[in-house]
């Protein structure tokens, strides 16, 4: 990579829509704002994590909340048992994700297509599974924070701000991550595998490697924003952690926005996000939204198959410059 | 005489400008309360009749011209809630717009116990008092919290009555098989269950917990017949519940006596038929277990709001079918709202509070008073459970309260099969 | 101990999981689509049996007749909305628009019936062999399992339509040039999917109870049995359910039972890793 790349428009265009997005709430200094643009900005950083693995290596998961889940739990249990500032508890989180994908991507990404979504499926209810038994991280009824935790971030209305603040940064940071990974000779060598696999070899990528660590990549930031969610959340069970539907959640996120694109994963999980989230408080919806939900993605699936994005590039070529 | 006339029209407009002074002095304030509901999801029906519960309060309340404060100002109230799917992930975000965007007055809890841990720390952090219902887990008063308050009995008195009931039902039994849901709730009443068993010198024969959607039980019945104890105790939630008890029965296993979490009292328990016979289950209310103002009187205790017909009643012509303990549940939520505000005779929060804390007073739902040491603020300790069982046979089936004594309507069932 | 009544009541089981699994795998074999709606519409199933018996009256056997052709024409319906314009898309396209599905009938499904658990009151009494002791619906549920593999068999291997749906398996170009119409076999191979989906549904329901969302734990175990028993394959697909209930009885008997879903989905990511085409081998 160089610093060339550095000078595309359109990343500077995602990240100053997606900074001025989340200094909004700052600035209004509203509380709901805040918590309506931290869902989002978290689905933003699960989305475009997922991107590296999905969009640039064409690997689909439905296992990537594993390292959510992975994340939070080690990340409360320290911070509960043995006292760890979040902070360190939260870069703990993201090492343990990241070394569970790299031992997991070791075995499983040889599958190809379907079969590696499925071994994705299978390693998402094994987990939850073994967490369930696992006493040490409280078996069925997992972890829980005292209120007394919130006091040394400034009390819990404090802390819930300073959170904001460190995923904005990282909504930010995982932005970037993804546009340097795509411009980068590895990333090149990931987008030969997603045409190509075969031919990626003959031409001189060491595709077992690049595919673990575009794994290990993807793994990181979801276990450190994993602690912080559910350091937020107050306590951690084995269901909520784990939940299959949200890694599917994911994947329609990427699929809206379009994959394999920077402001794709970003426009999909504001999306989604928003309306779902415009749904479930409107007066008009709110006992119907799951079904309107689905009725509107059903369109978008049909008649949009690209996502957002693709489907701007496809109209507008002069735009292919401006959205990466 | 023209000059009596003067004064007395002088006296008159006096009065008439006071009167409407005063009137315009008695203010209006409509109390807002915030919750979320599981309008869908794996919640959906505790949920809704929970909110049916509390909408019926609101509304009783409302038509009978709300609480006047001592300053003259008429409290009425209106509600806002939210969908949370019955999951957790938009539980926090829907509190805070509640507790903000909303001026929320005072929140009411989700159902479930994992959905009111996360909502209570946003009770907390905006200072709201929020009343919990549906939410049986100790651990969610033991955090710290000073505004979060408990209506129902807590997980670890849930089912150790239904051993006391064994122990006086039969002195021979001694062996228990322990099988409960593995979710947060009904862990922690078994894991308190098998404390309490072990101590009464019971042999807890088998402990399991199954995965919440199980619909197939054959490999715990098949343990249980191996492990041959003299009772199963346990469960989880209805459907789980409801599919044990019907597969216990089908298989034929030889049990004296069977209690279950929250399925049996449910009215649709009946359905299974014979296989609902005997089996006890612990309630937080019952129909049947009339409280009113002369058992108030007997036990010393103030009494407050409808007596428990009166509920029924209400509840009957409101919604066309009978209350379940999480409508009355619901109900109560929003009765302990309106003694406190009466109590505090304001809604500043802190009055509030302290008139929660300083509560101790018999409802038609129970006795209500909340532990006020800081390490577990909040836990209901007033209220206790009633455990009933399914009696008679066929389509013919009826509840009977069988435990505690002072309670009771009928005569246990013992041993329920075999024998 | 008696490790016979584990393994009945496990193999019992595993029939029902077998015909669950049988329409998601066809689908997957014949058209590469990985069905998520296969959960919400086994529930469906399970609610046309209800509804059968509620409200027709009839026989709930009879009502699993008529909930299958209901089955084999809502999906004949939702190939033509949902599926047949993005067949050809890249990627996800069609898982996506198979989960616009699910989302749809689950929102339209807690609307009408809400989330609360139904229960077809239904017995047929007790099956009792020395020590193995179970519902007679569920010996009629495995028995009809078998039935409708055997039927699925004869339709696929013995008639002109079925031959028709095996072309396009293997390869839907070439056999669009042989003349035959792919897009008709392609509804109706999902119509089938859905059908068989229904059907298990409808068994499913004769003895337990169940709610609108009861069908997610089939699909799950679903997929696991398609690995199992190979893709497309019906025989292979009761088989593979026969493996996993099995399984799911047996291990119970010698560690608790909360660790059976932990080995059970190892075994199948094992499984993928070393016999990706199933454990019976499949044609793709």
């Amino acid at each position: 990579m160089s610093l060339k790349n550095l000078k595309n428009p359109g990343l500077w265009l995602t990240l100053v829509v997606v900074f001025i997005l989340g200094v909004i709430p700052i600035i209004n200094n509203k509380a709901s704002a805040r918590e309506e643009t931290l869902t989002v900005l978290l689905s933003v950083i699960l989305v475009s994590s997922l991107n590296i693995l999905l969009g640039y290596t064409g690997y689909i998961s439905f296992g990537h909340i594993v390292f959510y889940g992975m994340g939070g739990y080690v990340g409360l249990f320290l911070i509960s048992v043995y006292g760890w500032s979040l902070w360190t508890a939260m870069a703990a989180g993201g090492l343990a994700s990241g070394l569970l994908a790299f031992l997991l991507g070791s075995a499983i990404l040889r599958l190809r297509g379907s079969y590696f979504a499925l071994a994705t499926i299978g390693i998402n209810e094994a987990m939850r599974a073994f967490i369930s038994n696992f006493e040490p991280f409280g078996g069925p009824t997992g972890i829980s924070l005292n209120f007394q935790v919130y006091n040394q971030y400034g009390g819990a209305a404090q802390a819930l701000w300073t959170i904001y603040y460190v995923v904005l940064a990282l909504a930010l940071g995982n932005i970037l991550l993804s546009y340097l990974v795509k411009t980068s000779k590895f990333g090149l060598g990931l987008q030969a595998i997603r045409e190509d696999e075969e031919a990626a070899e003959v031409m001189g990528v060491v595709t077992p490697s690049s595919k673990t660590w575009a794994y290990v990549l993807s793994a990181v930031l979801p276990g450190m924003v994993g602690v912080l969610f559910f350091f937020k959340n107050g306590n951690i069970e084995p269901g909520p952690a784990f939940r299959l539907h949200l890694s599917i959640e994911l994947l329609v996120m990427v699929m809206l926005g379009g994959y394999g694109t920077i402001a794709g994963p970003v426009l999909g999980a504001f999306g989604y996000q928003r309306l779902r989230g415009l749904l479930l408080t409107s007066d008009l919806f709110k006992n119907i939204q799951l079904t309107v939900a689905g009725v509107l993605l059903l369109v978008i699936i049909l008649f949009i198959p690209s996502g957002a994005v693709g489907w701007i590039r496809h109209r507008f070529p002069v735009t292919r410059r401006y959205l990466p | 005489m023209k000059r009596t006339l003067y004064l007395l029209t002088v006296v008159l407009l006096v009065t008439v400008l006071l009167g409407v002074t005063l009137v315009a002095n008695a203010q209006e304030r409509t109390a807002v309360i915030g919750f979320t509901a599981s309008t869908t999801g794996k919640y959906n029906v505790e949920s809704t009749r929970q909110i049916n519960g509390l909408n019926l309060w609101l509304n009783q309340v409302n038509e009978a011209g709300g609480i006047t404060l001592s300053d003259g100002t008429v409290v009425t109230f209106e509600t806002v809630f939210y969908d949370d799917e019955s999951n957790t992930d938009r539980v926090q975000e829907l509190y805070t717009r509640l507790a903000t965007d909303d001026n929320a007055d005072f929140l009411i809890s989700p159902y479930s116990s994992g959905l009111t841990d996360a909502s209570s720390i946003i009770a907390e952090q905006y200072g709201k008092v929020m009343i919990t219902t549906g939410a049986a887990s100790d651990s969610t008063y033991q955090k710290g919290y000073s505004l979060v308050f408990q209506t129902y009995t807590p997980a670890s008195r849930y089912l150790t009555g239904a051993l006391d009931l064994l122990a006086s039902l039969d002195e021979s039994a001694t062996k228990i098989a322990i099988v409960h849901e593995n979710d947060k709730f009904s862990t922690d009443v078994s894991t308190a269950l098998n404390d309490y068993a072990l101590a009464l010198g019971y042999e807890v024969v088998l402990f399991e917990g199954y995965d919440s959607g199980t619909t197939d039980f054959a490999p715990f019945i098949n343990k249980i017949q191996d492990a041959a104890p003299d009772a199963v105790l346990g469960g989880g939630h209805f459907q789980d519940g409801s599919t044990f008890a019907r597969q216990l029965y089908e298989k034929g296993i030889d049990l004296k006596f069977v209690a279950l979490l929250v399925a049996p009292p449910e009215p649709s328990f009946a359905e299974l038929g014979d296989a609902a016979v005997g089996v006890v289950g612990p309630s937080q209310w019952e129909p049947l277990g009339l409280i009113d103002a002369m058992a108030a009187e007997a036990a010393g205790l103030e009494f407050f709001g409808p007596s428990g017909q009166e509920f029924i009643d209400a509840y009957m012509a409101a919604y066309e079918e009978e209350p379940s303990y999480h409508a009355a549940g619901g109900y109560v939520a929003g009765l302990l709202l309106q003694k406190a505000i009466i109590d505090a005779d304001s809604l500043d929060t802190q009055a509030i509070k302290e008139a929660l804390d300083n509560m101790d007073l018999l409802t038609f739902f129970g006795h209500m008073q909340f532990d006020t040491t800081p390490e577990a603020h909040g836990l209901q300790i007033g209220h206790s459970m009633m455990y009933i069982q399914w009696q008679g046979e066929g389509d013919m089936l009826e509840k009977a309260i069988v435990w505690p004594p002072e309670a009771v309507t009928g005569d246990a069932l013992y041993p329920i099969r075999g024998e | 101990m008696d490790i016979l009544t584990f393994l009945v009541d496990g193999l019992l089981i595993g029939f029902v999981y077998g015909i669950a699994a049988m329409g998601l795998t066809l689908i997957w074999g014949v058209m590469n689509v990985i069905n998520l709606s296969h959960g919400p519409i086994i529930a469906l199933g399970m609610f046309g049996i209800y509804f059968a018996a509620t409200s027709l009256g009839v026989n709930p056997y009879v009502g699993v007749i008529l909930v299958s052709f209901a089955g084999l024409l809502l999906g004949m319906l939702i190939y033509a909305i949902a599926i047949h314009r993005v067949i050809n898309a890249p990627h996800l396209s069609t898982l996506l628009a198979t989960f616009a599905v699910n989302m749809i009938i689950i929102g339209l499904g807690t609307t009408a019936f809400t989330t609360s658990a139904y229960n077809v009151d239904f017995s047929l009494g007790n099956i009792s062999v020395g020590p193995v002791n179970t519902p007679t619906t569920r010996v009629i549920a495995a028995l009809a399992s078998v039935l409708v593999t055997g039927a699925l068999y004869f339709f696929l291997y013995r008639t002109t339509l079925g031959k028709y749906v095996r072309a396009v398996t293997d390869n839907r170009a070439a056999a669009e040039l042989m003349g035959i119409p792919s897009a008709r076999i392609l509804a109706l191979s999902f119509g089938l999917g859905t059908m068989l989906a229904a059907i298990a549904g409808g068994l499913i329901a004769t003895f337990f109870p169940f709610t609108i969302l009861s069908g997610g734990a089939y699909e799950l175990k679903s997929f696991v049995v398609g690995v199992m028993g190979g893709v497309g394959n019906p025989l292979g697909a009761l088989i593979g359910g026969l493996i996993l209930g099995t399984f799911e009885g047996v291990i119970p008997a010698f560690m608790p039972t909360s660790w059976v879903p932990v080995l059970e989905f190892i075994l199948f990511v094992v499984i993928l890793l070393v016999r990706p085409t199933g454990l019976l081998g499949a044609k793709k």
